[in-house]
């Protein structure tokens, strides 16, 4: 650890070996909890996941009755399985498309001066706080056939709604569900765009000013390519969140009708801990995990590696540099 | 998501809101707070309509869907808060949170300080356990962890059965938000605790943890509205009497279909921790979510 004098070296070495083992000592005594809870809760049940995924197993009992990769097979032949991750991806776009504009567009209108911005931000992130089930419950009242008030207010204003409601009708039910999902969410990409609008250096907007660019101009120009990393990175959660819902499903529909909303997570609890495949629950959940895993890797090498890459960090650079 | 420079960003908080500069251009025009107005209604519409729902009848939602309370009647609210499940509920959630947040605060913190101010072999490959531990959504391992929880641990339907997995979930954000905050303390601190002949130990507890406040709080708001909020795993592990509220809404939801105003006042009444706890952290919410996404 320090450099040592000759002499005495013998003292100094057993010192520094008692030293070293209390190091790691100390380490072992940070570090074993968060492992032992991490290893425990998160690595040894995904490892049970993948293990499960090659048995018939009925929840009781040893596992003994292996079936190779069959219940992959059975999975992958499923038809609910497979529009459950087509709904699952429809959501993944779905949510980038509609949030990404939306989001953007009140960030900017929110960064402007004016009265009550402060109020106006903390309203914006209100549906986010609120647990997916609460907002889940009300929205499914708000969206009732006969007595719910969205169908009402249509009807004052002479547009018919759908018989069966907004949520009976296997046309409608996911993209009301997005709908449902947008106004829950976009508070969050608001939010973060608007923390990575503080970062655009001031001294920009002045020489662009100067230069005499509208505010369009500037937005477009400016703005929006600088908040890249963040908008990417938005991306990325909102993918990862998407492809993992479950809450407002469960809630609003419940997968139905005729399984339109399904996902590939209500889809496992359904098989697992419900019906007691948890062979089939196990192989669902590993296709899950590896179709999450490829997105995220995919993700990360096409479109987040731009912002690793030396031209941007140079800029970046230089982005501080203008700051200070 | 790479943590190295998280730090930089969990001085958010100082910097977002109101201190900030207003940009140069544009200003409030009347279209822009027209815009405005249509968003908040937007927003905040579905949450004030299930207030308002909450002090009418039945019959009066049922008559006219989109009117206003006339006249306003606290039965509802009254029944809600008289009845014995939301205060069962509401102590369960409680419970639950404030032990997940402990589990997770205090692994992640110790966790964290070795991962930021010890060298050793094979620090950055234990962080990067911890980095793709993010990736590991709970769902995937949902099964077995509701067989694990109780058949293996006979931790069905206790609190701490349910705090645990979600600690141990929360635990790689909170390592990946701690340890660069960790590590931009000044190195003078650690060589001045030195010379006094304070250990790393005593250096950890008496002079690190009350600097690392701010970033503790932060993590911790995250494992609290986390868990506060939290269904799938709950859902699983809690039954009757042990259930935290969103399992509450959703069931009393589902119990009283036909009693649309009693439900809305059950709904209302849950939202209200979370909307107090969410105004009086404001800043740490958001600070750490920002801080976790450019991080």
């Amino acid at each position: 650890m320090t450099s040592t004098a000759q002499g005495g070296r013998d003292k100094v070495s057993r010192g520094k070996v008692s030293s070293a083992w209390r190091k790691r000592l100390e380490i072992a005594f940070f570090v074993t909890p968060a492992l032992a809870l991490f290893a425990l809760f998160v690595i040894w049940p995904i490892i049970t996941a993948v293990q499960l995924s090659v048995f018939r197993w009925k929840g009781f009992g040893p596992l003994t009755d292996f079936v190779g990769l069959r219940n992959y097979l059975t999975v992958l032949n499923d038809d609910v399985f497979v529009d459950a991750v087509i709904h699952n991806l429809i959501i993944v776009g779905g949510s980038i498309v509609v949030q990404l504009p939306l989001g953007l567009a009140i960030a900017l209108l929110l960064n402007r001066k004016m009265w009550g911005q402060g109020l106006l931000r903390t309203i914006i992130f209100v549906p986010y706080v609120l647990a997916e089930v609460i907002a889940g419950v009300v929205w499914f009242q708000l969206l009732q056939p006969q007595y719910g008030v969205i169908d009402n207010l249509l009807g004052s204003v002479g547009l018919e709604a759908p018989e069966q409601g907004w949520l009976g009708d296997p046309e409608l039910a996911l993209w009301t569900v997005l709908v449902v999902l947008t106004w829950k969410y976009l508070g969050l990409a608001v939010i973060l765009f608007l923390a990575g609008l503080q970062s655009v250096p001031e001294e920009l907007y002045e020489a662009a000013q100067l230069d005499g660019a509208t505010w369009w101009q500037v937005q477009r120009t400016i703005t929006v390519p600088l908040l890249g990393p963040t908008m990417r990175t938005w991306a990325f959660l909102s993918m990862i969140g998407s492809l993992q819902l479950f809450d407002m499903v469960w809630i609003l529909t419940g997968g139905g009708p005729a399984n339109s909303t399904t996902t590939m997570a209500t889809y496992l609890i359904n098989q697992g801990t419900q019906s007691q495949n948890f062979g089939i629950a196990g192989a669902a959940s590993v296709i899950l995990f590896v179709i999450a895993l490829v997105m995220a890797v995919l993700y990360q090498q096409l479109v987040l590696s731009r912002d690793t890459r030396p031209d941007v960090v140079t800029r970046k650079k230089k982005t501080r540099e203008v700051i200070r | 998501m790479s943590a190295p420079n998280a730090h930089v960003l969990m001085r958010a908080p100082s910097t977002s809101g109101r201190t900030r500069k207003g940009r140069s251009f544009g200003g409030g025009s009347p279209l822009v707070y027209g815009i405005s107005l249509v968003v908040v209604a937007l927003t905040l519409g579905p949450v004030l309509y299930g207030v308002l729902g909450g002090f009418r009848t039945n019959a009066q939602i049922a008559e006219n869907p989109s009117g206003l309370p006339g006249p306003w009647v606290l039965d509802n609210y009254v029944g809600v808060l008289t009845g014995a499940s939301f205060w069962q509920y509401a102590l369960n959630s409680t419970i639950v949170a404030v032990l997940t947040t402990v589990i997770t605060v205090v692994f992640g913190v110790m966790a964290a300080y070795p991962l930021a101010r010890y060298e050793f072999k094979g620090r950055e490959g234990l962080f990067m356990v911890f980095v793709v531990g993010l990736l590991f959504p709970a769902t995937v391992a949902i099964v077995p962890l509701f067989i694990l929880i109780t058949q293996n641990l006979q931790l069905g339907n206790t609190w701490i059965g349910v705090a645990l997995p979600q600690a141990a979930f929360a635990l790689p954000v909170t390592v990946v938000i701690l340890r660069p905050f960790l590590a931009a303390l000044p190195k003078e601190l650690e060589e001045a605790a030195q010379l006094d002949g304070t250990s790393r130990i005593g250096f950890f507890w008496r002079i690190l943890l009350p600097l690392s406040g701010p970033g503790m709080v932060t993590v911790g708001v995250l494992a609290f509205v986390g868990s506060w909020n939290a269904y799938l795993l709950p859902l699983l592990l809690l039954q009757s009497d042990m259930r935290t509220l969103p399992l509450g809404v959703a069931d009393f939801s589902s119990e009283h279909a036909s009693d649309t105003a009693g439900v809305f006042a059950f709904t209302t009444l849950a939202m209200i921790p979370a909307l107090v706890f969410f105004l009086a952290m404001q800043k740490r919410i958001v600070g750490g979510l920002t801080g976790a996404v450019k991080g």
